[in-house]
């Protein structure tokens, strides 16, 4: 096996950097703290399956609303004029370049019992509402977060449909709501199936957006796996144990979105 | 010649970086880890302590702070931290020495221990006292808005059901634990499995009733009306009662926990020496009296006590009588089965007790696996086609 | 239907943008409340920058940064343009491992990254967690970003010209500064300045794999959990602003890069 020479240095850093310490996880999940190997860290990991399936949900129930309202949103940016198209994504990428603590960290700000938001529907006459610190929250603090990847991509792809292929259609006697499904929706798929999972990934792993917006009381595989690491119960086996699980998911998804994403005549890349 | 400029900007940042290093080594400095809100920091007119002790030795103070006891725990333990000083609690303090986490201290290098009270000497967390200096103590107690709360203030009222998501609880699986133990009546250091499950269940009970699980943030929400009780250390009374005179505090007479936070160095500090400096610094008098001013802490030494005002001094919320002392109890550090368990249940509370049968995580990944196989399948059939 | 689209669009920018106003505009609250406005100050931004630890935090952000940056940048194009040359079976076991991080989630990386340092300041006593096993993480997320950018512009350009250049005396670096180096110049930027922001704004990663080292998102997030300051609204206001600015630039030089290749 021969490497280019200038592929060296990148090889050599991505096998000590990327690949070393998976292996390090992965030895981690399957080890006592005397060195022996063992497998209950794996089945003390099942325990948790509740907060896996939080996770899950929650972070499904995030990525469907973020296709929900972004969808139309990309839609819509994809059909003004050309010129305004990249003012309208800089201004959709601006949030995302801010910090996402602070950006988080504001909406507690409005959610809270005595916030914003709260002000306002006793200011309109109605009785306050308990929002902050609900599965809810959490949702809206994800949806908050990565709408940005569901749109983008779908955006991508929408604006490179050809224009002829909408015409032929249209010539062809479909209405607006045929070609949308018989041609636009059809071809925009791939962009779909990509922010579905640049959202899906971020979602399902978070622990910030559920530690700050959930109040402690929402806990995710991320919390889960910080309080073994950094948190409360400290045990790196255990923490990598579940750390393992979570990129298992997550490469299972992965593999799902990208054979949905491929294109039959071409080998695809990962899996 | 862009190429030049890559290499005489990266250069450049090398040098850069190894001067800061260099300057690191020979600037002296030590790295502090404590609580937040836990030092006289300079504002409202007090002294800036750490500061106050760069200008007298020059010795720099990175001051790092936890949230509690276990994240400084899993902090040093990961490796690669050093720490000079840290602060920990009782319990805390047992666990580290009994791990050989602790270093010494060489007590001839702080001759301002003799100012701390004997009745914080030789406590049972360090018996012969050869690795902690007592820096403050205090009780828990709970925080209530007199405004809205008007029941009698015990550990039952954090499960009433009147103060429905306007209740905060420790984000800590010990003081957690505590609260509910002590109101079942147990010992707060119980390695009994029954009762501590007992303990778990009555939080998991309580959990739909609470706001948040949250550490220092429970001066803003308590203080701006967010939540309407809260369990905390009544050294942060003073302040947030000073926020809001709405807010009050009480510390259940019938049983309490009584904490002693202690400076301790860890194993592997590179500036011991300093550290006792430090140290014996923070046990000065003027200093003592500073932080235990700013802070509200009940402050372990003698004479800062002494000096403090008299409405301080009599105050039972810091300097508690001595029946609530008699009746409040003291943590001990537990076995690690217990600690493990405790930590077990403690996810369990915080995940909402939810069904916890293993073969769900099973479930769920031969769930995905199916769809995967199914994606395979449908997309190979319609190759075929 | 094009008003409706109007007013869609319009209500999705402001909840993209409502919390940003809404901490911008506390910051010049001059109580500490975050819901009750008292009065108009600049406090909070005169307190922000006499606060040692968020300059420090900041101080260590920029130089992670740029070292990453620069790093990341340089190894990613070596290898870009090493990958663009090899075999097809190796070209997708590169990208494979060039895409893991990528696809991981953060928080793995993150641990995994933890485990090896600990691993090695542990055992070898060198590497202590800290500035440069930072700059190593952040170099480390950041090179697929490099590759993926100079990737598609190696690809667009003709392989003609550099073997034009060897044929006129050019030896193969020469060429490859001359002529390859030039050609691919914005892939490169662009991959930089991704990698710049990319460091700046990591969380996740730096909490995990930073030892006691403290950058401004760490920072951030320890402010969070304490007592809370109207300095922490103070500071986004700022960050916002200059992302705001540095955005703009790079928007106004793309355009103009537009035109000038339209003029072409």
């Amino acid at each position: 096996m021969k490497i280019k020479p200038n592929l060296f240095p990148y090889v050599l850093w991505m096998s000590f950097f990327v690949i070393v310490p998976l292996i390090l996880v992965i030895i981690f999940a399957f080890s006592t703290p005397e060195g022996g190997f063992t497998l209950d860290n794996i089945i003390y990991a099942t325990k948790y399956s509740a907060v896996f399936w939080r996770s899950i949900v929650l972070g499904a129930v995030s990525t469907f609303v973020c296709l929900i309202i972004g969808y139309p949103m990309a839609y819509c940016i994809a059909k003004i004029k050309a010129n305004f198209q990249s003012v309208f994504i800089m201004l959709l990428m601006i949030p995302m370049w801010t910090s996402f603590l602070l950006r988080t960290y504001a909406w507690m700000t409005i959610l809270e019992y005595n916030g914003l938001l709260n002000k306002l529907i006793a200011f309109l006459g109605f009785e306050k509402i308990n929002m902050i610190n609900t599965p809810g929250a959490v949702v809206l603090g994800m949806v908050y977060n990565f709408l940005p990847y569901m749109i983008l991509p779908i955006y991508t792809v929408l604006s490179k449909i050809d224009k002829k292929v909408i015409e032929a259609a249209q010539d062809l006697g479909a209405n607006k709501i045929t070609v949308f499904k018989k041609v636009v929706f059809p071809l925009s798929l791939a962009g779909v199936v990509s922010g579905i999972t640049m959202v899906f990934v971020p979602s399902v792993s978070t622990f910030v957006v559920s530690k700050m917006l959930g109040g402690g009381a929402i806990l995710m595989i991320g919390d889960l796996i910080e309080m073994q690491f950094l948190g409360n119960a400290y045990n790196p086996y255990l923490g990598s144990a579940v750390s393992l699980v979570l990129m298992v998911i997550i490469m299972i998804c992965m593999g799902i979105t990208n054979k949905l994403d491929e294109d039959p005549n071409e080998q695809n890349m990962i899996l | 010649m862009k190429k030049y400029l890559i290499v005489a900007v990266s250069l450049a940042f090398a040098l850069m970086l190894s001067g800061c290093e260099f300057q690191k080594n020979k600037e002296k400095s030590i790295n502090v880890y404590s609580w937040g809100e836990f030092i006289a920091d300079g504002s409202d007119g007090t002294i800036n302590v750490n500061e106050k002790f760069t200008e007298e030795t020059g010795i720099k103070v990175n001051y790092k702070t936890f949230q509690n006891n276990e994240e400084l725990f899993a902090k040093i333990s990961g490796g690669g931290a050093d720490y000079d000083v840290i602060i920990p609690s009782d319990y805390m303090v047992s666990r580290l020495i009994e791990k050989d986490m602790l270093e010494k201290i060489n007590f001839d290098n702080i001759p301002n221990y003799k100012l701390i009270s004997d009745r914080f000497k030789n406590l049972g967390f360090d018996p012969k006292n050869e690795y902690s200096v007592p820096y403050v103590w205090g009780m828990i107690g709970i925080f209530y808005n007199k405004k809205e709360v008007t029941a009698e203030i015990n550990w039952d009222i954090l499960w009433n059901e009147k103060y429905k998501n306007r209740i905060l609880m420790f984000d800590n699986a010990r003081d957690a634990f505590a609260i509910s133990l002590l109101r079942l009546g147990y010992s707060v250091n119980t390695e009994d499995a029954s009762q501590l499950r007992e303990a778990a269940d009555e939080l998991i009970k309580q959990k739909p009733l609470v706001q948040a699980y949250v550490m220092d943030q429970i001066f803003d929400k308590i203080s701006n009306g967010e939540a309407v009780l809260a369990p905390y250390y009544a050294g942060d009374a003073a302040v947030v009662m000073k926020n809001n005179p709405n807010i009050g505090f009480v510390i259940p007479k019938y049983a309490s926990e009584k904490f002693v936070d202690s400076m301790c160095i860890p194993k592997g500090s590179e500036n011991k020496e300093l550290a006792e400096k430090y140290i014996n610094f923070m046990c000065r008098t003027d200093i003592a009296l500073a932080n235990a001013k700013k802070t509200g802490y009940s402050t372990p030494h003698e004479e800062a006590y002494n000096l403090l005002d008299g409405d301080i001094k009599n105050n039972e919320i810091f300097y508690p009588d001595r029946e609530t002392l008699n009746n409040s109890q003291t943590f001990v550090n537990l076995s690690e089965k217990t600690n493990k368990l405790i930590d077990e249940l403690w996810v369990e509370v915080k995940s909402g007790g939810a069904s916890q049968n293993p073969w769900n995580l099973v479930i769920i990944l031969l769930g995905f696996a199916a769809a995967y196989l199914a994606v395979v399948v449908l997309k190979n059939s319609k190759r075929k086609k | 239907m094009k008003i409706l689209n109007k007013i869609y669009m319009v209500l999705i920018f402001i909840f993209l943008y409502a919390p940003i106003f809404v901490l911008i505009a506390f910051s010049f609250n001059d109580s500490k409340s975050r819901v009750v406005w008292s009065g108009f100050t600049l406090k909070w931004y005169f307190k922000l920058f006499e606060n040692q630890e968020i300059l420090s935090a900041f101080y260590n952000t920029l130089i992670i940064a740029t070292v990453s940056a620069l790093v990341a940048t340089i190894l990613g194009t070596a290898a870009a343009v090493g990958i663009s040359q090899s075999k097809k079976w190796q070209k997708k076991l590169i990208m494979n491992v060039t895409n893991l991080p990528m696809i991981n989630p953060e928080i793995v990386t993150g641990v995994s990254l933890m485990l090896l340092f600990v691993f090695i300041y542990n055992t070898f006593g060198i590497f202590k967690p800290g500035l440069i096993t930072l700059i190593c993480a952040h170099t480390t997320f950041c090179l697929p970003y490099v590759i993926l950018s100079v990737m598609p512009k190696l690809r667009q350009m003709d392989p003609h010209i550099y073997e034009a250049a060897r044929d006129l005396g050019c030896d193969p670096l020469r060429a490859f500064m001359k002529v390859v180096i030039p050609g691919i110049m914005p892939g490169i930027i662009t991959g930089m300045i991704m990698s710049f922001t990319m460091s700046i704004d990591d969380f996740v990663i730096s909490y995990f794999a930073g030892g006691m080292v403290q950058t401004l998102p760490i920072a951030v997030y320890s402010m969070t959990r304490k007592i809370v300051s109207p300095e922490i609204n103070a500071l986004s206001s700022v960050m916002f602003i200059v992302v705001f600015v540095l955005l703009i630039v790079i928007n106004f030089r793309q355009e103009k890069d537009r035109l000038r290749g339209a003029k072409k």
